[in-house]
């Protein structure tokens, strides 16, 4: 008998007994269904986390100037004046591994409109600092590289300050007005929502890093520089080259500490979503324990399915069925089994991680590989437990079948 | 190649009869081995059928007779001596090539009709076809014929419970017809019918025999049946113990005409 003929069979003789064969299968169908979806519970959280990473910026390699051991006592980071624009620069001339570079300089102040205050952060930076952000201007534009080099006093507002400062009206071209000096609001920033670390990324003013350091924060060293590195693969040697570099620019000496911390949010984020497909991976495998007592489940029913149909695999060897074609029948009969249980499992994982993420608003996805994954599993589950059952069938003798009552 | 040469010597010197005798057992032993005991139900039985013959087989129980046709049907090998089958020696092979010799040589017909439940009657005929590979087509273009000349046109879509018992045991004479068998081994065939009934069934063996040529083994414990055969052949103690020709064989067509109308479970009474 060719294998689409023994599929036919088998598929006859399940349909023969049709609330049997959805009892066996439930087993395998709830434990798909599980493993979908937890697996697309942890997924759509890891992807999360993706994506968010995404929005911190593109291979964002981070430099802050930070933590100097002087005489024994760490200062705290941005406690260094020893970063400067100079080292901005010459990380993009001598890292080839970084793409752009943008100066950094953080304040903080109380923003005056007409009669609306709002204390924001206000960040000073270059411009390609949007672009290493993929950060968007919704209305408006950016400022220039003129703009820095003159110290203009323009600025882009982040929606949190549009809302605090200027409800309903038009921000675009108004004056605010911070530390008593005038600056021009030139451009609205789309919305970031919240970073990975739970900031609000709106509730900011971007202005020429220059501006901020001689009108606002009165010092001539930097912060931090911004930096995007060409893949995600070259960060990590690109950290290395910054450190080199900065080094020896701030000619420290090899028994020196760092006078300047360089973080990739990447890795953090990476770590974070490392964790949690390891928590996916537990919980499926959780799950995948109903795969396996589902597929006893069919062993089971397979066995009685053995003894219940002796006559007929008497009748069967009989009629020229050899052992094989009898044992390559109860196997595909399971097979079959598990494989439809799985694909209805599948279905029922899909809908059940909809549901969850209509009802819980999680969010989740189910990843193609895992739904491959699952439906190979099933069916491997199925040629596993329905091989004893098959094999007892296989070794009936024709004669004691016949006769059994 | 010696055993080879052992083997051929007998089969040479029979081959004039292995053209006419379909079955011919040489010296047949069956001895099953129960631990404590060992139980000989076949004593050494020789005899031979020709093509076209229609034997009956009796015996009371524990006489061998079903030891013979477990072994007649290739569901179980001699202990000892030897079996040609349309002039092959079957009594050696494997349980794989038994399965291929009951498939393309054998028909069975049981007592019990053995058809699969919730399975159509065509898809019964079709199984034997099933399992030597025939295509779907030419399956049901044999099995229509098959159920044709059991005179079950028309019941082709019935399942087994949807017919009655006279009507199951063609539909499973179909099926031992439907691959071209060299012999039909019936094994109490009207054992579960009422005697009208059994009479059909016998009509359909004597027309199938008579007018097809084939050969027909049947077992049987009534007398009253053994009387449609042309031969009978009694075990006893795992022997032949008789084996003579019927003289006041009976015609089954006609015997049917006799009997009395009776109201049965068929209405297709005209089909047979």
């Amino acid at each position: 008998m060719d294998f689409p003929a023994v599929l036919r069979v088998a598929v006859r003789a399940l349909a023969r007994n049709k609330m049997r064969t959805i009892l066996t299968m439930l087993g395998i169908i709830i434990g798909v269904g599980a493993v979908i979806c937890t697996v697309a519970i942890g997924e759509g959280a890891s992807h999360q986390i993706q994506e968010s990473l995404r929005n911190l910026g593109d291979n964002l390699v981070f430099v802050a100037a930070g933590s100097v051991n002087q005489h024994g006592v760490h200062m705290g980071s941005s406690a260094t004046k020893t970063l400067t624009a100079g080292d901005a620069t010459a990380i993009l001339q001598q890292v080839p591994l970084i793409t752009r570079v943008s100066p950094g300089v953080m304040a903080s102040a109380q923003v005056v409109y007409g009669n609306q205050n709002w204390f924001t952060h206000i960040r000073g930076v270059g411009p390609s600092y949007l672009e290493i952000r993929h950060w968007p201007i919704q209305e408006g534009s950016s400022f220039t590289q003129h703009d820095v080099d003159s110290s203009a006093d323009v600025c882009l507002v982040g929606l949190t300050v549009v809302q605090n400062l200027f409800g309903d009206e038009d921000p675009l071209g108004k004056i605010i007005r911070v530390q008593n000096l005038p600056f021009r609001v030139v451009g609205v920033l789309v919305s970031k929502g919240q970073s990975p670390f739970g900031q609000d990324e709106d509730d900011t003013i971007i202005m020429p890093y220059t501006t901020v350091q001689k009108k606002i924060a009165g010092i001539s060293w930097l912060n931090f520089i911004t930096t995007s590195a060409s893949s995600q693969e070259s960060i990590r040697p690109a950290e290395l080259q910054i450190a080199s570099l900065i080094r020896e620019r701030h000619h420290l000496r090899p028994d020196e500490d760092d006078d300047f911390i360089i973080r990739s949010p990447t890795d953090l984020a990476e770590t974070q979503a490392q964790s949690g497909r390891i928590m996916t991976l537990l919980l499926a495998s959780i799950a995948s324990v109903s795969l396996l007592v589902g597929g006893i489940g069919i062993m089971n029913i397979m066995l009685v399915s053995v003894t219940e149909r002796t006559r007929e695999i008497g009748v069967r060897m009989a009629v020229g069925a050899t052992e094989r074609d009898v044992q390559m029948q109860f196997l595909s009969e399971a097979f079959v089994l598990s494989l439809l249980g799985g694909a209805v499992g599948v279905l029922g994982g899909v809908a059940g991680s909809l549901a969850v993420s209509s009802m819980l608003s999680w969010p989740t996805r189910v990843p193609i590989e895992a739904i491959g994954v699952a439906v190979l599993f099933s069916a491997g589950v199925g040629i596993f437990f329905g091989y004893l059952p098959a094999r007892k069938a296989a070794h009936l003798d024709p004669i004691e079948a016949l006769r059994y009552e | 190649m010696a055993e080879e040469l052992l083997q051929s010597q007998p089969e040479t010197e029979n081959q004039p009869l292995a053209s006419a005798a379909i079955i011919q057992v040489e010296n047949l032993h069956k001895t099953y081995d129960l631990g404590e005991i060992q139980v000989h139900a076949l004593r050494g039985v020789s005899l031979s059928v020709n093509r076209g013959e229609f034997v009956a087989i009796m015996g009371a129980s524990g006489s061998g007779k079903s030891t013979f046709m477990n072994l007649a049907g290739c569901l179980d090998r001699p202990t000892r001596g030897r079996y040609l089958l349309d002039g092959q020696d079957v009594s050696k092979l494997s349980n794989r090539k038994l399965a291929g010799i009951r498939n393309r040589k054998i028909g069975f017909v049981f007592q019990g009709f053995n058809l699969l439940a919730r399975t159509t009657a065509l898809e019964n005929v079709e199984l034997p076809l099933v399992y030597s590979g025939v295509s779907h087509q030419d399956r049901v273009e044999r099995a229509r014929e098959a159920l044709r000349s059991v005179g079950l046109e028309g019941r082709e879509a019935h399942h087994p419970a949807q017919l009655s018992g006279g009507q199951q045991q063609r539909v499973a004479v179909a099926r031992a017809l439907v691959n071209h068998p060299a012999i039909i081994l019936a094994d109490e065939p009207t054992g579960n019918l009422d005697s009208r009934t059994s009479v059909e069934i016998m009509e359909v063996f004597q027309r199938l025999n008579g007018e097809r040529h084939i050969t027909i083994l049947l077992v049987t414990h009534e007398p009253d049946i053994a009387r449609y055969a042309q031969r009978v052949i009694t075990f006893r103690d795992g022997k032949v113990r008789r084996d003579m020709l019927v003289e006041d064989r009976l015609d089954a067509a006609r015997e049917f005409e006799n009997l009395p109308a009776m109201e049965t479970d068929d209405e297709d009474e005209e089909n047979s």
